[in-house]
């Protein structure tokens, strides 16, 4: 039998550069690696030295896709740190503006990534050829997703207004309101998503992962929660170096991380919803309902789905914190400097981020470590083709290939974050 | 009387990226030197945004860096109403969804301006923090010449 290499030398609709490649030997695959060549960045590095007052903006800059993801775990780490309680409001506001990444983030990706796959298409450009109307949507909702981040954040991409302790600035309840008939709108739209990502055809492809998401915080999460897992993890951030590490491989620019004792595991989507679907509004439970999703979902081919349910019921949530929204006396809280480690995990759009800083009495940085949920993703992804990718081996190199490319963007891998993706070669022998 | 057109000029880049900061540059010469009607913006390229300005737009001069291999300083320019493609670059990320797709995507979504001109400038050094170098930041006063000039000619 022949041995078959595909290479995919630059993966396309993945956030950074990345490279895969799969020898195939006869029937048998033999070999599936993601190569991560995106440059490694040295955030965690540069950070030393630093005051603790500038973590949210430095730390924005290691994504222009989800940098309020980075501003949130980044704050609730130094107000661990330094015993900052945050107001309800604040608390309130921080969830507002990560409803408006997640709209963002998730949009982006199901239209101009994901959906092209699922539709056929080379990418979004081909895709809205024909599709015109469905494009038209998802710029639409994007736009009030930038509308938030816009308004509460300063500008749309590297907000600027968020500080340790809340906000430099809080909204008037009235620049609030103006977003309300945007987002009411955008709702509807979304609905109309999860009917459209719903009944496009998935692969039978179903595996037993660890997901590990925050919970038991009582709702949805974004800020709040503890560290928990299908298994029956449930820790605290600060116990997360612990059961959590990372670790290097040659072929990766990004870290890759396991479950101590147990391998890889999975933050992101399907995590956040299996361990967490009880908690969206009704509304959201329903779509999905009508979108055919159970309580968990481990099939990543519908992590589409229910980031269009995430979307809904990231709308529905920003409606929610603008309707019952008061201005909080002070926009930011703080409280005398000292020495101390902090730690958070917050969940960005594709999954949980993980900060840890040990800042020195004057406020300056000691110590940092930031674990992004593509570096916790990657075993995963590497499992998932092992696993799917022998099913499909009497395909041509060309389908080959891009099932193994879709089996990457089911996950939204974020290589720029991670490193820092991404490249498919497939050997056949 | 049918209204006037949208004019629009988009500087694109990052202006803490050496040379990538030329379109910018190019926006900022032009601050001043337009009829009034004219709307300056600054963006850094995502698709996305890009796209929203283009929306709203009848004639668009877009003012960018490109890399190419010509001599840095080299002016390109590009006409995309009248069908000329902008070369992007392959294999795109959601960070890499740039001029080359917001000008496809807005051509297949009907909402292209009836003017839509791309002055690209090749760019030599792209380092971090650096500066524009000078014979990127000469040719943009060049491109910001020439879009005035056209401006107030052509595509008035």
């Amino acid at each position: 039998m022949a041995r078959r290499t595909i290479n995919v030398d630059v993966l396309a609709r993945v956030e950074g550069e990345g490279a895969l490649r799969l020898v195939v030997d006869g029937a048998v695959l033999r070999e599936a690696e993601l190569r991560i060549f995106e440059p490694p960045r040295f955030f965690e590095a540069f950070l030393r030295g630093r005051s603790y007052t500038e973590v949210p903006d430095i730390t924005a800059r290691i994504c222009g896709i989800c940098p309020v993801a980075y501003q949130m775990s980044a704050v609730h780490a130094m107000e661990d740190a330094l015993g900052i309680v945050i107001s309800p409001a604040v608390r309130e506001l921080r969830r507002l503006l990560y409803c408006g990444e997640w709209i963002e983030s998730h949009v982006l990706h199901m239209y101009m990534l994901h959906a092209p796959d699922f539709l056929g298409y080379d990418g979004a450009v081909e895709m809205a050829a024909d599709h015109p109307g469905i494009v038209q949507t998802g710029l639409a909702i994007k736009k009030v997703g930038n509308a938030i981040l816009k308004l509460l954040g300063g500008r749309e991409i590297h907000p600027v207004n968020v500080r340790v302790g809340g906000f430099y600035r809080v909204p008037a309840k009235r620049e609030l309101g103006s977003l309300r008939d945007d987002l009411k709108r955008a709702l509807e739209a979304s609905l109309g998503t999860v009917k459209l990502v719903a009944g496009f055809e998935f692969p039978d492809c179903e595996r037993d992962y660890d997901l590990v998401a925050l919970g038991e915080a009582g709702e949805y999460p974004f800020n709040a929660g503890r560290v928990v897992s299908n298994k029956g993890l449930s820790i605290t951030p600060a116990e997360y170096d612990a059961h959590f590490e990372e670790y290097h491989v040659k072929r990766s620019n990004a870290l890759h991380s396991r479950h101590v004792g147990a391998g890889a595991y999975l933050t992101g989507p399907l995590a956040r919803y299996s361990l967490n679907a009880a908690l969206l509004s009704p509304l959201a439970q329903q779509a999905a309902k009508e979108a055919g999703l159970g309580p968990t979902c481990a099939n990543p081919f519908r992590s589409i789905v229910i980031r269009a349910v995430e979307v809904v019921y990231a709308l529905d949530e920003a409606l929610r914190v603008i309707d019952a929204y008061e201005p909080p006396d002070r926009p930011y809280a703080d409280a005398p400097l000292r020495a101390g480690i902090g730690y958070a995990c917050t969940e960005a759009p594709r999954g949980m981020l993980y900060h840890r800083y040990e800042i020195a009495e004057d406020g300056s940085i000691l110590d940092a470590k930031i674990v992004p949920p593509t570096s916790q993703n990657l075993p995963s992804i590497e499992d998932d083709l092992r696993s799917f990718a022998p099913g499909w081996l009497s395909e041509t190199n060309d389908r080959l290939r891009h099932l193994c490319e879709q089996t990457i963007r089911n996950h939204d891998p974020c290589i720029s974050c991670a490193t820092h993706f991404l490249k498919v070669e497939v050997v056949r022998v | 009387m049918s209204d006037p057109p949208r004019r629009l000029v988009v500087g694109i880049g990052n202006p803490d990226r050496g040379d990538d900061g030329a379109g910018r540059l190019v926006a900022r010469l032009l601050r001043g030197r337009l009829a009034a009607d004219v709307r300056i913006e600054a963006c850094l390229g995502g698709a996305a945004e890009l796209i929203e300005l283009l929306r709203e737009a009848d004639v668009a001069v877009l003012a960018d860096a490109m890399v190419s291999g010509a001599e840095p300083g080299t002016i390109r320019r590009f006409d995309c109403a009248a069908g000329g493609v902008v070369p992007g670059p392959g294999g795109a990320s959601s960070h890499g969804l740039g001029v080359a797709q917001a000008v496809g995507l807005a051509r297949a979504l009907g909402c292209l301006p009836a003017v839509c001109v791309v002055f690209a400038v090749e760019g030599a050094d792209f380092a971090p923090g650096a500066p524009v170098s000078p014979p990127v930041a000469a040719a943009a006063e060049e491109a910001a010449r020439r879009i005035a000039a056209e401006l107030a000619g052509k595509l008035r």
